[in-house]
């Protein structure tokens, strides 16, 4: 397997370049430009066969490839924070017409006001839109779970689209050490894209897209709802299938020492890189702390982080974004209601942290660990770090 | 028409062809147009303008009336047709139900 020196948006474009799509239309935003920016330049140096559309705005970048994907093409796209928004009009569309596009997603703050760094805004004001969320905690994360994501949402019983996301400029620009596919064994991986339908099949005519109303609108919502149900086991089957093919395998969630640990941080992202670096310090000393990992938000795996936690006395849910509902953020919320209906669960406070890419340090983490062992009651919200 | 549950759907959302022939547009009319036969001059404007394909033809390809299940009523072969005031080959009527 060849070692590669990668930056998570170099990882992710090495990825475009392997799965080689029919079809790219996509719009530069800061951080996420490079991606397609160094996908057009393979374009152009005719290392891809694919049809680069360049666009003039987001909004018509998933126009083409929703566009693209009815006549049955293997698409991909990549954008960033209001990038993610001016699409936002088209990506339920993209899962409504069951389209496996997959878009390589940078998080990054929602203006205003404007902002080009790291928190989860942007990728959570679109996680109702029926796509597979996937959050990449390194560059290696990243390159590994855009392949995935091509198997996961090709998948008969999934055809949804997917987003596998990295943080802004913490991951997109940090260059690491990546282990990178043969693009023969990658070719081989992801394999054939196989077209459910095309709306240019003359031998069989359909229509995309026609309007719906009060007899058969909701009719039409439930595919949907199957394939999110449907999605988790095929993750799980795609992740556990990559590891022991190429040795890195995924699940929806991963625990880190977790087993026996009393107190644990729960987050999405690079923030759990850093968690490791403070639990193994931490458990050094003989504490037991653990890190509960949430790899895949969208289908929410609400059992199995129930089912994780369930030993733990106190865990701190870590949101890099807030829902302005003074109920705390989408992690916590989520997380909050997959814990109602267990017997055993621990203290849960929400730590919103980060917002703007506001730095997360390791002697944060420490504090927050060291906060778990004083709490009484759950579901205090802490706005971590922000000034009075 | 029974209503399909979502399981026997199209796959995302698509509709096969041909499924307009099952929906009677004309439903929709509130005025109808009356073919006068013996006062067409067959110069077919009503046929070509139809937006509906609405305007029936006989066996020889000569208009013969209406298709009422997809006639929606807009005039326009009223408005087209050529013929004079007092022997017009189409006049609209109040639709009644």
């Amino acid at each position: 397997m060849p070692v590669l020196a990668r930056t998570g948006n170099e990882a992710m474009a090495e990825a475009m370049r392997q799965i080689d799509p029919d079809v790219v239309a996509a719009y530069p935003i800061t951080p996420a430009t490079e991606v397609v920016m160094i996908f057009s330049k393979f374009v152009a140096d005719g290392l891809v066969g694919t049809e680069f559309v360049a666009v003039e705005s987001e909004h018509s970048a998933m126009s083409a490839c929703v566009g693209a994907a009815s006549v049955g093409c293997r698409v991909m796209t990549g954008t960033s924070s209001q990038g993610l928004q001016l699409m936002s009009e088209i990506l339920p569309i993209a899962s409504a017409l069951r389209q496996p596009i997959v878009l390589c997603e940078v998080n990054r703050a929602l203006s205003g006001p404007i902002n080009i760094h790291c928190d989860h805004s942007d990728t959570m004001a679109v996680r109702d839109f029926g796509w597979i969320q996937i959050f990449s905690e390194n560059a290696q994360e990243a390159y590994d779970n855009i392949l995935q994501l091509v198997r996961i949402t090709e998948d008969e019983k999934v055809r949804l689209p997917g987003m596998a996301t990295t943080d802004g400029f913490i991951i997109s620009h940090c260059m690491e050490k990546i282990e990178a596919l043969e693009d023969a064994e990658a070719k081989k991986y992801i394999g054939e894209h196989k077209a459910v339908q095309s709306v240019l099949d003359q031998s069989k005519p359909i229509t995309l897209g026609s309007l719906d109303l009060q007899d058969y609108y909701f009719e039409h919502k439930m595919p949907i709802v199957e394939a999110m149900k449907q999605a988790k086991d095929v993750i799980v089957k795609v992740g556990k299938d990559f590891g022991k093919r190429y040795g890195r395998e995924y699940g929806l969630i991963e625990e880190y020492k977790l087993d026996d640990a009393d107190y644990a941080i729960v987050a999405l992202g690079s923030t759990c890189g850093t968690s490791r670096a403070v639990i193994d310090g931490l458990r050094a000393k003989g504490e037991k702390v653990g890190l509960l990992k949430v790899r895949v938000f969208r289908p929410f795996p609400a059992e199995e982080i129930a089912k994780a936690l369930s030993g733990v006395k106190a865990a701190a849910i870590m949101d890099r974004s807030d829902m302005y509902n003074n109920q705390g953020g989408p992690l916590f919320s989520e997380i909050r209601s997959a814990l109602f209906e267990s017997k055993q669960k621990p203290l849960l406070t929400n730590y919103i942290y980060g917002l703007g890419g506001r730095e997360i340090s390791l002697d944060d983490i420490c504090q927050i660990f060291a906060e778990q062992k004083k709490v009484k009651e759950s579901g205090k919200i802490v706005y971590f770090g922000v000034r009075e | 028409m029974d209503k399909k549950g979502w399981k026997e759907l199209g796959f995302g959302d698509s509709v096969t062809g041909g499924t307009s022939k099952d929906f009677h547009t004309g439903d929709w009319r509130s005025e109808r147009p009356i073919f006068h036969k013996e006062n067409c001059i067959q110069c077919m404007f009503c046929w070509t303008y139809c937006p509906d394909s609405a305007v029936k033809l006989d066996e020889n390809n000569k208009v013969a009336g209406f298709d009422y299940d997809f006639c929606k009523g807009c005039g326009i072969c009223d408005h087209e047709c050529p013929t004079k005031k007092e022997k017009r080959a189409i006049t609209m009527e109040p639709e009644r139900k």
